[in-house]
Order: structure tokens, then C-alpha cells, then sequence
């Protein structure tokens, strides 16, 4: 899938596409100090309302908390354009929520060998303890954060994350930030709003309660303060209107999860968590989670309580079984996929991995269970030396490894230093399932800040951009 | 609320005011050693070190008393816990944790002022710099407190806040009014005596209290007259009086459950300086006096983690 990469901006003949064009006259009839000025505002402004976030791993108090680079040159969608995405990151996420409800039901997909058993079964990520039990509209993964990238001006999907995806934040953030630094911008153009994410979100949530409550009271469970997406907790449950609750906060009584007021304990019938499986309840699962609540998955398995998103729903977005997502659209569906994956190797298969051993320089090898940028191999980017430590990671497992061809994604104009120069991008949607499917026009945009790079991480040194569908 | 943000709220409000009270205290003092006699100059740089409660520590870490060590220890010491720059951290890393149950405009406030402490060269904070440094701490304490009662909502946020607030102050006022009023004048008979003029009227500024006097008594400042202003003066923003005005109507607007042994002791507190005469606080001593307070205050403290937010 070599070739020359995508501009958003502008067509092969170096002519500014029609949806770009308001921005590009606005660009070239700015100032540029004027448009520094306003770079260093943004700057200013995301340090001071303390948008940052904590990188892992890193020791040193300075770098602790970061923020992620703001990108003041929008990307734009068409409003057609999106349309279609919309329309396929709705089937993908509904056959993605009927595969998680069949696995832990009746295994129609593992009976009719669309996917192997063992690939399901085996999976650490499947939970015996969700058999059987009947969720709330079957919805597994209320909240889904679905990687687009754009190669040779097509979308692809890169993965599925269905567990607690973040950076919607930052979307709407950055929205806020480009209304408050350049409305002139806003007059010229129509930009569909995302800005009722949370209204939408809350709804989804309310959505999950166990359906004998009638007003259930929800909360936004975070590892607390110290978590990398913190800030983004805190901003969601603020602009629901939400407790913000930490383990500690919680406890199980008589069947039903608490949380402590200084008025007594209040019931919760929502959690919209955002920690981990393994460290939700220490008595079910890790003993020595001191963020879980001990007694919740007993509560959970009763249907006392709702979690957003349910328990075992990282089978289905794992790597390895990325590769099966076009059939459980056909086998759930009846239907064509409308986004395609990008071609994939498992290098559990013998015939793949030889392939991604001969191939290794030009392609992209993931860890199955990695994610963040970590642990992964970009081949056309690697040192011979770098090239030979990942052949040997791969070969002495190859269960947990994936290849994909190195795509190269699409570039959108950034202000790079004091000039305007094209970086790579991708695009994360956020994608709602609640009684039906939401979202809102665009997602996350991320770029890679770097020349050439194609590393969109924040963790990694990538930036964001705010994201407008027009009409 | 959340017990555990209950907790936060009411912290941060603490530290705030604590940071506000050692920038007065540090002030004050660094204002008296230039008028001081040399046999009270000792008891003037200890006043400090007694009012905190950290004279061991201090010790501890420097050999000499002075005010650039006074400053170097209170101020900027990030190993003492009760310094200014620890106060505030602290006071960040609540309003961090609770930053959705506060306004932005707060948690701005707080947030810039933390990024001000982290950008300080140490090196500059001393003479006129010191004095500028002090009056800034002063400043965004106002601002926050400023910035807090006219943004947040009239809930249990606020109640805690402006409980973390007074508490904090009531218990800074006795304190400062203990020590310096054990430094100053041991006897009430020495009325109008040898009293330095200057000592009186540091320890009013020290409060925000000098114009209040001059306004109030338009006389010379004799000491009992500073325990009324201090003591019982609810026109006085910084009095026990006005601080457990407070303090109560905090508590009656908090919606608690079993928490009677804590509002009760509100109550005491508060009926204590509502209807006690000068006079006799000075009959009985008025340090048996601020000490009872301190120990109740310090009490009603306990009882107040123990109902609303949470065994610690």
C-alpha cells in the first residue's frame, strides 16, 4: 500500500480541495504574526485551564504532566464525506456489540466457524464470568473510540477500542479553544457543533441503568488524579453533572453499591468506569487492586449496578481479533462492510509469519495487547539493529504479534516552527450505544508533529487538531 | 457530596488561608527586626517559629535565626510542610482532585498561582524581594478567596470551603495574638507603659487591624483594647468573633448525618465570644483563655473529619 500520501488540503494538482477553501483564504489573508500571537494565547490558555496530561513511565516532575500540542490549523470533512463514515462506524460497532453479546450467549459466530473458538475462548480478555448474564438494550461497549486513518484518499480502520477509549476531551476542548481564538473563522463557514457530546454521552449512560430504576444516578469512576487521562474524567463528569468517584468512594452493601456522602451513603446505579477489568473488584479479580471496590461483580451479576463498558468487552478489541471484524459485520448484519480494515497478518499463522519475517523492513508490527504507540515496530522507520531485536520479540512469540503495511497516512497543513508545513493525521470518532447508535460530526483528530513521522501518540510526542464536518 | 471531596474542598480552602497567614506572619516580622530593641530581637524572630509550632524543625535545619532564614524555612522550604510553597502545592494538588466540583475560575486561580511558585528563583526572595514575594502570597489569597465566593454555588462545596477557611483563620488570630501578646506585655497593669508603639501597631497589621483601631478607638493602642478588636469584634474580619460567625452558619447550612457532637462544639465556640466580657478573659487570663480555644478549635477539627469527610 506504498505510494504517495493523501493532502486533505490539496488535490493532486496542487489545487485546494472545496471544503478547505474558506479556511485557506482565511490563512493567507492572516497575518502571520497575528496567527503566532494567537498560537502562543492557545498555549498560554490550555496551560492555565491545566488541560495536560501524565506520560508513563516518566520520572521527571517537569515532564510529568505535559500538554498534548494544540494545533491551531483545523481539519475539515466534508459533510458527505462524513455521512459515510458516520453510516460505517454505526455498523461496525453494532456488529462489534452483537459479537460480544453472542460470545457470552449463544456462540452462533464460533458454531458457524466464522471465527475460531479458541481465538474467543482462549482470549485473556474473555470473562467466563459474563455468560449468561443479559445487559441493559445488550450493549457491551457503550462508549467506542474507532482509529480512522486515510490512505490514498479512502478511510481504513486501524482499530477498534471498545473498553474506556480517550481523548474526547480534547475534541472538545480544542473546539472551545478555536471559537474563543478565531471566531472570524466560524462566520465563514458553517461547522457542525459537537459541543452536546456530554449531553449525549449522560444519555447513553442513563441508557445502561438496570431497567427497574427509574432515575438512576450515575458516576464516572476514575483511578484518580494521578491516571494520564485524569483531566479527562474530571472534564467529563463535570459537563454531565456527575460524581467523579474513586474506588474509595464506593462500597457494596446489602446487594447495591454505595458511594459516602457527607450526607449518609447514596445509591449508584451507573458506573461509568474508566479503569481496567483486572482492577474492578479485588475480590474477583486482582487481590491487590487498591483502586477496585471489593464485592462489585457479585452486585454487577445481580444487575444491581450497570458498568459503561461492561466487563469482558476487551475480546473484541483486541488485535487479534481485528482481523475477523468484516466477517462479523457480514455474519451479524447481512451486510457489506462500509469501512474497510486494513489488510492484516497474524503471525500466529505459520504462512503469515513467514511473510511479515521476510517483509519486516516495510511493515508495521503491533503487540496484540499493546496499545498507547507502545510496543510497536515501524519497519521503514527502524534501525537494521532495532529490525533484528523485533524479529527476535516476534519469533519467540508470534501469538502476539500483528502486521499491517506501513500505510502512509494522509497529511493536513500544521504550523510547524514559524511556517505551515503538511503532517500526518488520523482521526478518532466517538461512537455511542446506548437504546441506538450516536455521535457527534467529526472526533479526534491527532497528528504526528515530527516530519514524516507517522506516530499520532500523544504519549509519543503527537499533537490534535480540532476536527469540522461542513456542509 | 462525596465525603472525599468534601475533604479536598475543605483543605484547600485551609492551606490557602495558612499560605495567607505565614506571608502575614513572615511580613510582620521582617518589618519589626528593622525597629527592635536588640534584647527583644530574639523573641521577635522566635514569635514565628512558636506561632507555626516548628521551632524544632527549624533548629534542626539552620544554626542561626534570622530573617533570611526565617524566610528560607516559611517560605520556601519545600521540606516544611507548613511553608508557604508546601501550603500551596497542596492547595493545587486538592483543587486538582476536586477540579470538576469547583468553579474553572477557581481552580484557574489556584492552578496559575502554582505555576508562579514553580517558576520562583529562591535567589530573589529576599530584602525588598522578600516583601514582594509576601504581598503576592497575600494577593492570591484574596483572589482565590475573592474569586471563590463569587463564582461557586451556594452548596456543599462552598459550606466547606468557608469552613476550611475560618477554622484556619480563628485558629491564626489566637495564635498570633497569644504569642505576640506573650512577647509584648506579660502584665495587664502595664497599660499605656513602655509598650513600643511600633510592636502594636505590627501586630495589628499583622491582622489587617490598624486602620480598624484607629477607627474604632481613635486612641493610642493599649493592649486590652487589641484582644477586644482581635477577640471579640465581629466587625472585624479576622476576630474569633467574626471567624466563628462563620464557622456556624457553615455548619448550621452543612446537611449531615451524626453530626450533632460536631455542630454542637460550633455552638460553644461561637456563644464563647458572643457573650464574654474583655475584662474578664483578662481576670482569668488570657492565655488559659486562646489556649482553651486552640484545644476546642483543634477539637471541633476531629469531629468535623469524623461526621462529613471521612476517617483519616
Amino acid at each position: 500500500m506504498a505510494g504517495p500520501h493523501f493532502d486533505e488540503m490539496r488535490d493532486e494538482n496542487g489545487a485546494v480541495r472545496a471544503h478547505f477553501r474558506s479556511l485557506a483564504a482565511w490563512l493567507a489573508d492572516t497575518p502571520a504574526e497575528r496567527v503566532a500571537e494567537k498560537r502562543r494565547e492557545a498555549d498560554l490558555l490550555f496551560h492555565r485551564v491545566g488541560i495536560t496530561f501524565a506520560v508513563y513511565g516518566d520520572e521527571n516532575d517537569e515532564g510529568a504532566e505535559r500538554l498534548i500540542p494544540f494545533d491551531t490549523i483545523p481539519r475539515v470533512i466534508p459533510q458527505g464525506e462524513w455521512s459515510e463514515l458516520a453510516r460505517g462506524l454505526e455498523q461496525r460497532v453494532t456488529a462489534l456489540n452483537r459479537f460480544l453479546h453472542d460470545i457470552y450467549h449463544g456462540q452462533e459466530i464460533l458454531k458457524a466457524g466464522v471465527i475460531p473458538a479458541e481465538q474467543v475462548l482462549t482470549n485473556a480478555a474473555y470473562e467466563v464470568s459474563m455468560v449468561g448474564l443479559e445487559l441493559p438494550n445488550h450493549v457491551y461497549s457503550h462508549i467506542a473510540g474507532v482509529d480512522l486513518v486515510r490512505h490514498d484518499g479512502k478511510f481504513y480502520v486501524l482499530e477498534d477500542n471498545l473498553r474506556t477509549p480517550s481523548g474526547v476531551s480534547y475534541m472538545l476542548e480544542n473546539r472551545k479553544m478555536m471559537m474563543r481564538l478565531f471566531p472570524e473563522l466560524f462566520g465563514r463557514q458553517s461547522v457542525q457543533p459537537v459541543e452536546h457530546y456530554p449531553v449525549l454521552l449522560l444519555e447513553t449512560l442513563r441508557a445502561a441503568a438496570p431497567p427497574k430504576v427509574r432515575d438512576p444516578v450515575v458516576v464516572l469512576l476514575t483511578p484518580g488524579q494521578h491516571n494520564s487521562a485524569y483531566f479527562e474524567h474530571a472534564f467529563l463528569a463535570q459537563q454531565m453533572g456527575v460524581e467523579l468517584v474513586e474506588g474509595g468512594d464506593l462500597f457494596v452493601k446489602d446487594a447495591h453499591v454505595w458511594m459516602r456522602t457527607t450526607a449518609g451513603p447514596q445509591r449508584v446505579d451507573v458506573i461509568y468506569r474508566r479503569i481496567d477489568d483486572a482492577y474492578l473488584d479485588p475480590l474477583a479479580f486482582r487481590g491487590e487492586s487498591v483502586i477496585g471496590i471489593p464485592g462489585l461483580l457479585s452486585v454487577y451479576r445481580s444487575g444491581n449496578v450497570a458498568l459503561a463498558s461492561a466487563i469482558g468487552t476487551g475480546v473484541a478489541d483486541d488485535k487479534s481479533t481485528y482481523p475477523y471484524v468484516p466477517e462479523m459485520i457480514r455474519f451479524y448484519l447481512s451486510e457489506e462492510p462500509i469501512l474497510p480494515n486494513v489488510p492484516t497478518w497474524q503471525c500466529k499463522r505459520p504462512e503469515d509469519l513467514e511473510l511479515v519475517m521476510d517483509r519486516l523492513a516495510e511493515l508495521v508490527v503491533k503487540e496484540v495487547q499493546g496499545s498507547g504507540g507502545y510496543g510497536m515496530l515501524i519497519g521503514p522507520a527502524a534501525t537494521p539493529e532495532e529490525l533484528e531485536a523485533f524479529r527476535a520479540r516476534v519469533q519467540a512469540n508470534p501469538a502476539n504479534y500483528i502486521a499491517q503495511p506501513t500505510l502512509s497516512l494522509s497529511t493536513c497543513p500544521t504550523f510547524v516552527g514559524q511556517s505551515i508545513a503538511p503532517r500526518h493525521v488520523d482521526l478518532r470518532p466517538f461512537v455511542l450505544s446506548g437504546r441506538e447508535v450516536k455521535m457527534v460530526p467529526g472526533g479526534l483528530t491527532r497528528v504526528a508533529l515530527e516530519a514524516g513521522s507517522l506516530v499520532v501518540n500523544s504519549s509519543q510526542g503527537g499533537g490534535t487538531k480540532d476536527t469540522w464536518v461542513v456542509d | 457530596m462525596l465525603a472525599r471531596v468534601a475533604g479536598r474542598v475543605y483543605w484547600m480552602s485551609r492551606q490557602m488561608e495558612r499560605a495567607e497567614s505565614m506571608a502575614r506572619i513572615l511580613g510582620v516580622t521582617s518589618n519589626l527586626v528593622l525597629f527592635a530593641e536588640q534584647d527583644l530581637q530574639r523573641q521577635n524572630l522566635l514569635a514565628p517559629l512558636i506561632i507555626t509550632g516548628s521551632a524544632e524543625a527549624f533548629f534542626a535545619r539552620h544554626a542561626e535565626l534570622s530573617v533570611e532564614a526565617l524566610i528560607e524555612f516559611l517560605a520556601l522550604d519545600r521540606e516544611n510542610p507548613s511553608s508557604i510553597v508546601c501550603c500551596l502545592d497542596w492547595a493545587r494538588e486538592n483543587a486538582h482532585a476536586v477540579r470538576w466540583q469547583i468553579t474553572s475560575e477557581m481552580w484557574e486561580t489556584l492552578n496559575a498561582t502554582w505555576l508562579e511558585v514553580r517558576a520562583l528563583d529562591p535567589k530573589r526572595i529576599t530584602g525588598a524581594g522578600a516583601t514582594r514575594f509576601l504581598d503576592w502570597v497575600k494577593e492570591r489569597s484574596h483572589l482565590f478567596r475573592g474569586v471563590t465566593y463569587g463564582t461557586i454555588m451556594r452548596g456543599e462545596a462552598f459550606n466547606f470551603s468557608r469552613l476550611g477557611t475560618f477554622l484556619e483563620r480563628a485558629d491564626n488570630t489566637a495564635r498570633i495574638l497569644d504569642v505576640k501578646y506573650h512577647v509584648l506585655l506579660p502584665s495587664v497593669d502595664d497599660v499605656g507603659g513602655a509598650l513600643d508603639y511600633y510592636h502594636w501597631a505590627a501586630l495589628l497589621r499583622s491582622v489587617s487591624s490598624f486602620e480598624t483601631y484607629r477607627l474604632l478607638y481613635r486612641d493610642q493602642i493599649l493592649p486590652i483594647r487589641v484582644a477586644q478588636l482581635l477577640i471579640l469584634e465581629r466587625r472585624m474580619p479576622r476576630s474569633l468573633a467574626a471567624c466563628f460567625d462563620q464557622v456556624k452558619e457553615a455548619m448550621d447550612r452543612i446537611n449531615g448525618q451524626g453530626d450533632q457532637s460536631a455542630k454542637r462544639l460550633a455552638y460553644e465556640l461561637h456563644a464563647r465570644v458572643t457573650h464574654a466580657d474583655i475584662e474578664e478573659i483578662f481576670k482569668n487570663g488570657l492565655h488559659e483563655f486562646l489556649t482553651d480555644c486552640l484545644t476546642d478549635m483543634d477539637e471541633l477539627g476531629s469531629r468535623i473529619q469524623r461526621a462529613y469527610l471521612g476517617a483519616v
